[in-house]
């Protein structure tokens, strides 16, 4: 007689454990991989997850095998008009492997897809905002309980039961201790009295009170009510860093299609990382041309506006956002993306705006600079950047060129623990 | 009698009707089972299945991940179809079937796995050898255990190192012959004791005066260990490894003991599935004998059977290698046909099978062969003329390759022997063995690798399991390749 289990419903996720220790088993492959997705990715897809290919070599397991070389003898079926002694051109590298050609999915790579999570974790590794300070205190919103000593009044399932306990044992040696000194004594008493031959009635008395102490001994109860105790928990202010990033992009008419793809994938990847990562950063986004205004991420991301070009505006807008609203308590970040492209006083005076007014209040500060495919030309804006005197790790300056550079300057300019300073 | 089931759609108790009836029919053969536990699994845990080599219950290990996520991969884009069952070879049998079977594939399936793997399990030599179904389970529950434990003391990094490098060893994990039992201290004094006794009472002082050769110097002097070739690889690191701490040891042995409880199903697969294939066919045809099974059931089960059973020639569309399905089924099924059937050439080439008992003839055939001695006793001519078998030799010396032999009178022999090599172990493992351990000297190891043919290892890959060896050894390990001229040549060596 057979048994007959329904085991569908049991161990969903057993394979979890196995895959995620592949993926991390392979990381670095899988890392590079996923690096190499992103420059031919449009820009709704980045954060989507995606198929993964992994050279199979890399990921093969080795055992003794037979290599080529040597004699053997190998029977197949299917023989049709074969005599013995009839003789076949050897065929050229690997025989029968080549009914696999044509199935479209290389032999050479181990293809898999991973989740929008897996991706994205994989994506923002190890990066940080750098000189992110922790201990600024936040009023209101972030408390954690923490333990404060112990109580008398609290809910049962906070109650202290050895220090309950203690208490209790405490009270009762204080009780006891002079009943029993008392008992001890009416003992003694009472033996003597025996001895002399006292009276009956003063015998009597005597055991009656020993009666009557010994009967309050026993009425000290093991657990009162006041010897209970409860742990005591309060909710103390947790220090959390709180920061705020500030987007600043050039829209202006110099700006191609394609720079603006770059200047784009380079703050979506900002966004990601940080809506990713952080829990409490704020994004103020800022787009210039000849003047400068604070839009909302949709507009900022998808509307198009085009118009002259003066980064000053920009600059001074953040530095004005900066002082009505993240005056004090706040890790101020900037991340600026131009062509470079400025005229006139324009570049010498973003720079000293830049290096004066800016750069003192903000942890760091990243200039990005979309250059022509070629990237030879050098901006105006760079040369001016270039004689920013910061502090070493509170500004840094990158150039990409490409789209597949967009991703490696990204991970530069954010790299956990990395010294940046200008090039 | 009416029918057990109509139409596609299964449930818990047709399930059990169909068991129960195929189980009576089973018992009107002969067939001698293990009980059987039947699971019901979605295609997902199938998948987890597959990627834990059938295995219910596994050690954690990435290999097994990357496996999953290449059938699963293979699964969604369609090249790859799900088996129906997996069963496991345990007392009481386990056999998973999946839940997107219809109730005629269900059925097939019962029969199929839950009587004749099963049957093929409790009474196939190599299987009553070397696996313990008894108790493999508790084993298996036990090395997962330990593994994890293992982890959780000294790091999964540490776990995973030595894990990977048995792994790259499992192959050569395994007991082909019984290790002798070591004695116990009273059977060695009894031993001892005999032969003392056997020396007093031939006893004669003549032998004195016999001039010999002096006194032996065996004492002290360096002796080769070991004293002979060890082809247990892991056997061997696990117990001269100077190196291993005894968790790592057992994690060995975790590999090696699991190696050595597949090496029966390695070499039984034509005879295993063949003999499945076969009983399920009759099984099935019995029940519809009986007018337990209608026809749509019936057409539906042929056409299945028909699938499994076929073998594309060398040149067509989807020819993979020789199906060990196909070859199988068609053995038993000639086998049976030589009993009940013999022609003349039957009767020359078969003497002393042809016309007996077929349920009998089968029945030695399953207990006492594997698919290398299997081929060799009862391939039949009519078979490699059914099959259309041909030889074709690749030689290093020769600038072609030529046909060597065909199904034709001058051919059987040789083709026979030939596809018995095939099957032979040493044709897809290369027969690398412990030759040496300088244990008294700088403890290095040497392996060599016997050559079959002339064909050497691939070199990459070997060196890769070289630095796997060395890293379990400890100390320096060497690789020589001996060829058929007997000249022995180090190929590799990999410092520990």
């Amino acid at each position: 007689m057979a048994h007959v289990i329904d085991r569908r419903r049991n161990g969903g996720n057993e394979s979890a454990v196995n895959r995620a220790r592949f993926l991390r088993r392979y990381n670095e492959q899988i890392r590079r991989a996923v690096r190499d997705i992103l420059a031919d990715r449009s820009m709704k897809d980045v954060e989507q997850g995606g198929n993964v290919r992994v050279p199979r070599k890399d990921i093969s397991e080795p055992v003794f095998r037979h290599g080529s070389g040597g004699d053997r003898e190998i029977v197949s079926p299917g023989n049709r008009d074969f005599v013995k002694g009839d003789r076949i051109p050897r065929p050229q590298r690997g025989v029968g492997s080549d009914s696999k050609a044509g199935t479209g999915e290389s032999e050479d790579d181990f293809v898999f897809a991973l989740s929008r999570d897996e991706f994205l974790q994989i994506f923002f590794d190890d990066l940080e905002l750098p000189r992110l300070e922790r201990d600024i205190l936040l009023g209101s919103d972030e408390e954690k309980a923490a333990r404060a000593g112990y109580t008398t009044a609290g809910a049962p399932n906070n109650l202290a039961i050895v220090r309950t306990m203690r208490t209790a044992l405490a009270r009762r040696i204080a009780l006891r201790t002079p009943l029993r000194r008392r008992l001890e004594m009416a003992a003694g008493e009472l033996a003597r009295a025996l001895e002399e031959n006292r009276p009956e009635c003063e015998l009597a008395a005597l055991r009656q009170r020993i009666a009557q102490l010994q009967r309050r001994l026993q009425k000290i109860p093991f657990l009162d009510d006041f010897d209970l105790r409860y742990r005591n928990l309060i909710m103390v202010p947790e220090p959390t860093a709180r920061a705020v990033m500030f987007c600043l992009m050039d829209v202006s008419a110099s700006m191609d299609e394609f720079k603006k793809d770059l200047a784009k994938r380079f703050f979506t990847l900002l966004y990601l990382f940080l809506t990713r990562k952080y829990e409490h950063v704020e994004l103020v986004f800022i787009r210039h041309t000849g003047d400068a205004e604070e839009v909302d991420e949709q507009t900022f991301f998808h509307d198009t506006r085009s118009g002259g070009t003066v980064v000053l505006s920009a600059l001074q807008l953040m530095a004005a956002i900066m002082r009505a609203r993240y005056s004090s308590g706040w890790n101020i970040y900037g991340a600026q993306a131009s062509d470079g492209d400025v005229f006139g006083a324009d570049g010498g005076k973003s720079r000293s705006f830049l290096a004066e007014q800016i750069l003192p209040l903000t942890r760091y500060f990243a200039y990005l600079e979309t250059a022509d495919p070629s990237g030879s030309r050098v901006s105006p804006l760079w040369v001016e950047y270039q004689q920013v005197n910061a502090a070493p790790g509170s500004f840094a300056m990158r150039r990409v060129a490409q789209r597949g550079e967009v991703y490696p300057v990204f991970r530069e300019l954010f790299r956990a623990h990395a010294r940046l300073s200008t090039p | 009698m009416s029918f057990i089931s109509a139409g596609a759609e299964w449930d818990f108790d047709l399930i059990e009707s169909y068991e129960r009836a195929i189980g009576k029919c089973a018992a009107a053969y002969g067939l001698d089972t293990y009980p059987n536990q039947i699971e019901i699994i979605s295609s997902e845990q199938m998948l987890v299945a597959y990627a834990g080599v059938g295995l219910p219950v596994g050690y954690p290990h990435w290999t097994y991940g990357k496996e999953f996520i290449r059938n699963e991969q293979a699964y969604r884009k369609g090249y790859q179809a799900l088996a129906y069952e997996i069963v496991i070879n345990s007392n009481p049998c386990v056999a998973y079937l999946m839940d997107e079977n219809t109730m005629t594939m269900q059925a097939l399936v019962i029969a199929h796995a839950c009587f004749g793997h099963n049957s093929f399990f409790k009474g196939n030599y190599l299987f009553q050898q070397w696996t313990e179904a008894d108790a493999i389970i508790d084993y298996l529950v036990f090395a997962r255990r330990y593994v994890m434990g293992c982890e959780e003391q000294y790091g999964q990094a540490e776990v995973e190192a030595v894990l990977d490098a048995c792994h790259a060893l499992s192959r050569h994990g395994v007991d082909r012959f019984k290790r002798p039992q070591p004695l116990s201290a009273k059977n060695q004094r009894a031993r001892e004791d005999a032969r003392r006794v056997h020396e007093q009472h031939h006893f004669d002082d003549l032998w004195r005066t016999v001039p010999g050769r002096g006194p032996t110097t065996s004492i002290g002097t360096r002796r080769d260990f070991p004293a002979e070739p060890e082809e247990n690889l892991l056997y061997f690191i696990e117990k001269h490894s100077p190196k291993l701490a005894p968790w790592q040891r057992e994690l060995v042995r975790i590999v090696r003991k699991i190696a050595q409880y597949f090496y029966p199903q390695v070499h039984t697969k034509l005879m295993n599935e063949g003999w499945a294939t076969f009983w399920h066919y009759h099984l099935i045809n019995r029940l519809y004998d009986e007018r337990l099974v209608n026809d749509a059931f019936m057409l539906e089960f042929l056409q299945s059977h028909t699938n499994v059973v076929r073998q594309p020639g060398f040149d067509q569309r989807g020819f993979g290698n020789i199906n060990p399905y196909a070859m199988g089924f068609a053995m038993f099924q000639d086998l049976k046909r030589i009993c009940a059937d013999p022609t003349p050439e039957d009767r020359r080439w078969f003497p002393e099978i042809a016309g007996t008992d077929w349920r009998k003839t089968l029945d030695f055939a399953m207990r006492n062969f594997k698919d290398e001695s299997f081929i060799g006793q009862f391939l039949s001519p009519k078979l490699m003329r059914d099959f259309r078998f041909f030889a074709i030799a690749d030689h290093e010396a020769e600038t072609e390759l030529f046909v060597d032999s065909i199904h034709d009178e001058s051919g059987y022999r040789r083709l026979r022997k030939l596809l018995c090599q095939q099957y032979a172990r040493e044709t897809y493992v290369p027969d690398v063995q412990v030759v040496r351990y300088e244990r008294d000297g700088d403890r290095s190891l040497t392996l060599r690798h016997f050559q079959h043919g002339g064909r050497p290892l691939e070199i990459n890959e070997a060196e890769e399991v070289m630095k796997h060896l060395a890293q379990l050894w400890g100390f320096t390990v060497r690789l020589e390749a001996v060829g058929a001229t007997g000249k022995v040549n180090t190929v590799l060596e990999c410092a520990g």
